[in-house]
Formats: structure tokens, C-alpha cells, sequence
């Protein structure tokens, strides 16, 4: 009986409401809970990305994959200087060719994010894009989301999307964005981009879900010629979910 | 302008300009590496402190770090400067009024620290502090005391206020009326009751606001609230008839920082006016809420000073507090360690932020709170929080934020828990705002120590409170 009053509030929302005292201080449990939240999440950021095994489980998709790094030459770096995680290093090489999209794999805030889930957002992607000649796939680390442009002008493509492992929250330490920037080249704004954020199966979008709402906006900013806000004014029909 | 000298190990440091100065004179942090102003080594910086420390205190009324014609920051700073305010100390240099301020603090004496503050300029401000250590920010913070009120009164000595953040990612009533109750129940909400939005429209901000005056109302809690909506939003609440006790904005301290949060001084003036109007205070005419954050004016682009050199980024917190001053605010906080690790990297740089921050805005005369916080990508843990918010209390810092065990899970980040309000409160003994303090009395909530009591859900007093729950 005691503790329904306590239990309502718990059930009201996700926050963590009615933890309990101990002293003045967290009882505990409550206290590792959070530990274990705050770990995660920081290991998530500093874990760096298992190339290799991101290269083999993208074997299944018939491209080339090339491997890039940013100007950030390690995390501390990367982590105070986002103006070094949006260029390529000094020896980065790509092949220039002319596709319609390129897609660029980049660590961001949580490798493991990308580890956990890029593989199965670009097989879900690829096959929704019957037609679309398609850049070889470019596994990028140190890397932030404007470093997709150099790469996707580098590459020859007209349209790049950047698979990145975003900053991770308390209680979702896996989750990745896709940005789709038309006409990718370096001094991009923010505004000329769109986002599907989340993408975290099972507790965030899906796979399907997340192509599904991408090569929408894909096909719009083909059309248009565009992307980012002028894409989202002119109301682009995207299936439910879309973020 | 005239470049300035310091020989420090045999090697002589040139300074070309006030801006340089400042900005190498400053602790290292990383934001002002991001912005390539910081010293290019520790002794440079020394040599800068030393430069510093023998500039007159008038110096930075004849020069600018940001230009008086083409920045209305630093205009509304020098054209309200109480030219008598700051006296004889305008006669020291910056090492001088150093000394001098501690030695006032030894002596206990808040009336005169707390006297010079509208005869101060951001910028005195900002130098001063950088030659501090922090236990000199703590020593001469304590005693320079700001009281403001509302339906509560911040600032007085000996208590420690919290603004109780009931935050929900989709402003579900339900859900920020448990999180409310819960921070009531440890005894927060003394400084506001405050909610940022999940969205930012006058309907979310004037249903937030119903909700939050509703819990008020109905248990008498001497306290205000506020929806941290942009300042136009909680304008077209406030002509729709809200409840609106506090118009809150972010500011910067520049005035391109400040049109990056898509705000000019005259509209600050026009809702200051409006919520004055109201006449909601029972307490206190204090009716404006500010957060600022070192490093927001270099993340919008508008830091740069005289002659485009980028000013560091606590020099231009500074300015911020100079805007928000102007506005006669119940509550102002820095929002320490929410930026990101490119700003302030690790726990040490956030300390001494956050030690700066609330030194600089008291002697600038605001009642100054910190949002003692970090994301999962800054080096800093709830060890680095408990330590910063420690030494918050000693400063006699005015108000702490506090969210329910420690994470905001509208905003994603990680703040204080009401638990460690309540810590602090124990190990410094302080007490909440004297008006709060009495109201937990008559709902019971306190024990026989004055301590907040923990109850089990069944106990009178939770009955009574989580009745607002069903």
C-alpha cells in the first residue's frame, strides 16, 4: 500500500522521479543505476569505432568501402575542436567519379552507435534505391556531419548522406542521425541539411522506417534541386515517424 | 592604442591591443583556444596577468574591448554607469582592486563590495577575476550580496534557493505535474519553479504556465513560476491573459550574440515592462529571469572585438551580466557546463567557470545562481558536480537548478538532483528562501531539525501534496 502514491508518480514519466533517500543522499541501487546510465554513455563516446569490423559487415552491399579520416587527430582533439572534425586530413584521398548519392559512415558522439546499427540503416537504404548509381561507401572517423561535404564533392555526388552516431543521452547511448545535404561542398550551413534523428531499433526508429522517410526526402531534394529548410517548406509527404 | 609590454623569464610578451590582453590573461579553457584568442603558453598568460594587474581601472572606460558605436551592449553599459558608485577604488589598478577586495572581505564588510556594482563595468569585472584564484572568487563572492524577491526572496545570507526544473520531452501535464511534485516533496522550488519547453508555441507556454500557478494556488506555495519560452512567446502569453510571474530570456553579451537569440534590448525592455504591469509580487518587484553560458556569443558567431580580434569567451559572460542587469532580474544563472566540451572541456575548466561566473555577476550586482550541469561528452562526473556545488555554497551562491535524479530528460543533459540540494544545504547549513522554508513548515514536510523530512507515500503530508498528482 505504501508506495502506490510513489509508484503514480514514477508511471507519470520517464524522469527519475521518487528515487527514495538515503540520508540526504541517492539510496544505492539508485545511485549505480545512474552510474551505469552516465558509463554507457561515456563509453560510447570514447570506445573508438572498429573500422574493420564496420568494413566486413558492409561486405553485403557489393561497394567499395574507403576509409577517411578528419583534421582531429585524436578524441581530445576531436572533442574541442569541431572546426577539425568537419575536414578531411592532409593524405585523404578519394577517387572523384559522378553519382547521384554518396553515403558517408562517420563516428560522431557515439562510435557505438554506428557500430550497432549503420550497417543495417545502409542495406535498408540501398535497396530502396533501384536505379541510383552509388558512390563507394566512405567509413569516416573523428568526423562531424560537415565532413560529408568535402567528401560527397571529392566523390563526384550530387547528393551525400552522413550516417552519424549522435551525442549520447542518459538512456540512449546508440543513436544515429542521417543528414542529407544536396550539393555537397565545404561551408555548408546547417540550414541546407535535413535530419532523421533517433535511429535506434527497437526503442527508437527502425531501419525500414528510417529508409523509408530518407529516400522520400531523397527523391524531393532530387527534384528540387535542394535541401534542408527550403525541403521542409515545400511539405514533403514523409511516411509517420519521420523526425 | 598602444601595444603593451611584460618580460617574464627573460623573454618579453607584446600585447597589441585590450582585447589581447584580456584574453590571454585568462585561465585556459578551450573555448577561447576554439576562438584563437587564448595564451600560447602558460608563461604568455602569466605575462598577461602581469600587464593586466598594473592597468588602471579607468582604462577600461577610455578603451573598449567591443566598440561603444557599433555594439548596443557596451552602450547601455557606459551610458547607465553610476559614475559614483565604484568611488575611490576607480583609482586603483586592476592588482590594486584585487587586494582591495579581499581585504574587504576579511573584514567582512558586504557593504562595501556590494556597493560598487552599478559604478563597475563588465569588463573591471572580468579582468579582476582573471588574476583570482578561486578561493579568492569564493572569499570576495560571499560577501557581495544581491537580495531580490518576488513571492520569495533570493540572496539573503545563509540560504540556498533552488529553481525546481520539472521538465518533460513532450510537456505532458502529467508528467511535469510528477516531476513538480516530487521536487516540492524534496523541498525545491524555492528560486522558481521553472520549465523549459519541449515547444516553443503562447499555447504550450500559457498551458505549462496554468498548470504550474494551478499547484501554486492550490497549496499557497510562496514561490513564482516560469516557462522559459523565447521573450516574444511569453509576450503573446502574457497579452492572452497567462499567469506569467517571470519573463525569461537568454542573453549574450554582444549585441550580434543577442540578435542570434532573436532578441534587441528594446524588446527586453518592452516585456520587463509588461510583467511589471501584472503586479504578481507579494515580496518583491523582481520580475525578469536571465540564463547565460560562456561561449554562447563564439557558437553564434559574434565575438569579435575592437579591430575583429575574437574576445574571450568569460569577458564576454561578463557582458551578458551587464545586459541582464539592466532588467532588475529575480534570478540569473549561468548554465556552466551545458555548452559542450569545446567550450569548457573538463571538469576543471567548468569549476572555474562556474567559481568566475557567480563572482562576476554578484559584484555586478545579480542575484547569481549556477546551473551546476554537464553533458555525456564533457569530461566531468557527479564527483566534479558535488565538488563545484560545494564550493558554489561557500561563494553564497544565490540558487542551484535541480531536476529529478539528476537527468533532464527533455533537455538531455544532467543537472543537480533535488538529493543534492539537499546535501548541500545539510553540509554548508544553509536553508531554503525564508519564505519557502516557512510554507514546507505548514505542510509538515520538515522535521523537528528544520531538515526536510523523507516520507513514505502514505505519510499525511505526501498525501496531501500527491493528491495534485490524481
Amino acid at each position: 500500500m505504501s508506495s502506490d502514491a510513489f509508484d503514480l508518480l514514477r508511471s507519470a514519466t520517464r524522469a527519475r522521479v521518487a528515487l527514495g533517500r538515503a540520508g540526504d543522499g541517492l539510496p544505492t541501487a539508485r545511485l549505480l543505476e545512474f552510474r551505469a546510465a552516465h558509463a554507457a554513455a561515456r563509453d560510447a563516446v570514447h570506445s573508438p569505432l572498429d573500422v574493420p569490423a564496420l568494413v566486413a559487415s558492409l561486405a553485403d552491399t557489393g561497394l567499395e568501402v574507403l576509409e577517411v579520416a578528419s583534421a582531429a587527430p585524436d578524441r581530445a582533439t576531436y572533442l574541442q575542436r569541431p572546426d577539425l572534425g568537419r575536414q578531411l586530413s592532409g593524405d585523404a584521398t578519394l577517387p572523384a567519379g559522378e553519382y547521384d548519392l554518396a553515403l558517408v559512415i562517420a563516428d560522431g558522439l557515439s562510435p557505438l552507435a554506428v557500430s550497432e546499427h549503420a550497417a543495417g540503416t545502409v542495406a535498408a537504404v540501398l535497396e530502396r534505391l533501384p536505379g541510383w548509381t552509388i558512390a563507394p561507401l566512405v567509413v569516416a572517423t573523428q568526423a562531424r556531419v560537415a565532413l560529408g561535404d568535402p567528401i560527397g564533392a571529392a566523390l563526384g555526388a550530387r547528393i551525400v548522406v552522413v550516417l552519424v552516431g549522435e551525442r549520447p543521452g542518459l538512456s540512449s547511448a546508440d543513436s544515429l542521425g542521417l543528414y542529407l545535404t544536396f550539393g555537397p561542398r565545404s561551408g555548408r550551413a546547417d540550414s541546407e541539411r535535413n535530419c532523421i534523428s533517433n535511429v535506434r531499433p527497437p526503442h527508437g526508429l527502425g531501419y525500414a522506417q528510417a529508409a523509408d522517410t530518407l529516400v522520400a526526402l531523397l527523391q524531393a531534394s532530387r527534384q528540387l534541386g535542394a535541401s534542408g529548410v527550403v525541403l521542409k517548406d515545400e511539405g514533403v509527404a514523409l511516411p509517420a515517424g519521420a523526425g | 592604442m598602444t601595444a603593451r609590454r611584460a618580460t617574464l623569464g627573460g623573454h618579453t610578451y607584446e600585447f597589441p591591443s585590450l582585447v589581447e590582453v584580456m584574453a590571454k590573461a585568462t585561465p585556459h579553457r578551450s573555448g577561447d583556444v576554439l576562438a584563437g584568442c587564448a595564451a600560447g603558453s602558460e608563461a604568455e598568460r602569466v605575462a598577461a596577468q602581469t600587464v593586466l594587474a598594473d592597468l588602471p581601472l579607468t582604462t577600461f572606460l577610455d578603451e573598449q574591448v567591443v566598440s561603444y558605436e557599433d555594439d548596443d551592449v557596451t552602450r547601455l553599459v557606459l551610458d547607465n554607469r553610476d559614475t559614483t558608485a565604484a568611488g575611490n577604488v576607480m583609482s586603483l589598478t586592476v592588482g590594486g582592486f584585487r587586494e582591495w577586495l579581499l581585504a574587504r572581505a576579511a573584514a567582512a564588510d558586504e557593504a562595501a563590495i556590494s556597493g560598487l556594482a552599478r559604478g563597475l563595468t563588465p569588463e573591471m569585472v572580468a579582468a579582476v577575476s582573471k588574476l583570482m584564484r578561486n578561493a579568492d572568487l569564493i572569499a570576495v563572492g560571499r560577501r557581495a550580496r544581491v537580495v531580490t524577491g518576488l513571492r520569495s526572496t533570493i540572496g539573503l545570507p545563509g540560504r540556498l534557493a533552488s529553481r525546481l526544473q520539472p521538465n518533460h520531452p513532450t510537456d505532458d501535464a502529467v508528467g511535469v505535474t510528477a516531476s513538480l511534485l516530487d521536487g516540492l516533496l524534496h523541498g525545491s522550488g524555492d528560486a522558481v519553479i521553472g520549465i523549459n519547453p519541449a515547444t516553443d508555441s503562447p499555447a504550450q507556454t500559457i498551458a505549462l504556465l496554468e498548470l504550474i500557478d494551478a499547484v501554486i494556488t492550490r497549496y499557497e506555495i510562496p514561490t513564482q513560476s516560469c516557462v522559459l519560452a523565447h521573450v516574444t512567446t511569453t509576450l503573446r502569453a502574457l497579452e492572452k491573459g497567462a499567469p506569467v510571474d517571470l519573463v525569461f530570456q537568454s542573453v549574450a553579451g554582444t549585441q550580434g550574440g543577442n540578435e542570434g537569440f532573436g532578441v534587441t534590448l528594446d524588446l527586453l525592455s518592452e516585456a520587463h515592462a509588461a510583467a511589471l504591469e501584472l503586479k504578481r509580487g507579494t515580496v518583491g518587484t523582481n520580475v525578469t529571469y536571465f540564463e547565460t553560458g560562456q561561449g554562447s556569443a563564439l557558437s553564434a558567431g559574434a565575438h569579435l572585438g575592437v579591430g575583429g580580434a575574437p574576445v574571450d569567451q568569460q569577458t564576454l559572460e561578463c557582458r551578458a551580466y551587464g545586459v541582464a542587469r539592466h532588467y532588475d532580474p529575480l534570478l540569473v544563472n549561468t548554465v556552466v557546463g551545458f555548452i559542450g566540451p569545446e567550450y569548457l572541456y573538463d571538469a576543471k575548466q567548468v569549476i572555474r567557470a562556474g567559481l568566475e561566473d557567480h563572482f562576476c555577476g554578484k559584484l555586478l550586482g545579480l542575484p547569481m545562481g549556477v546551473d551546476v550541469c554537464y553533458t555525456n561528452h564533457t569530461d566531468v562526473d557527479p564527483d566534479d558536480t558535488d565538488t563545484l556545488t560545494v564550493l558554489l555554497g561557500a561563494a553564497g551562491c544565490s540558487f542551484v537548478i535541480a531536476v529529478p535524479g539528476s537527468d533532464d530528460v527533455m533537455l538531455h543533459y544532467q543537472s543537480l538532483s533535488f538529493q543534492d540540494v539537499l546535501t548541500a544545504r545539510q553540509v554548508l547549513d544553509l536553508r531554503p528562501a525564508p519564505e519557502f522554508e516557512a510554507w514546507l513548515g505548514r505542510m509538515d514536510l520538515l522535521g523537528p531539525d528544520g531538515r526536510v523530512r523523507e516520507l513514505t507515500a502514505d505519510a499525511p503530508a505526501a498525501r496531501a501534496l500527491l493528491a495534485a498528482a490524481r
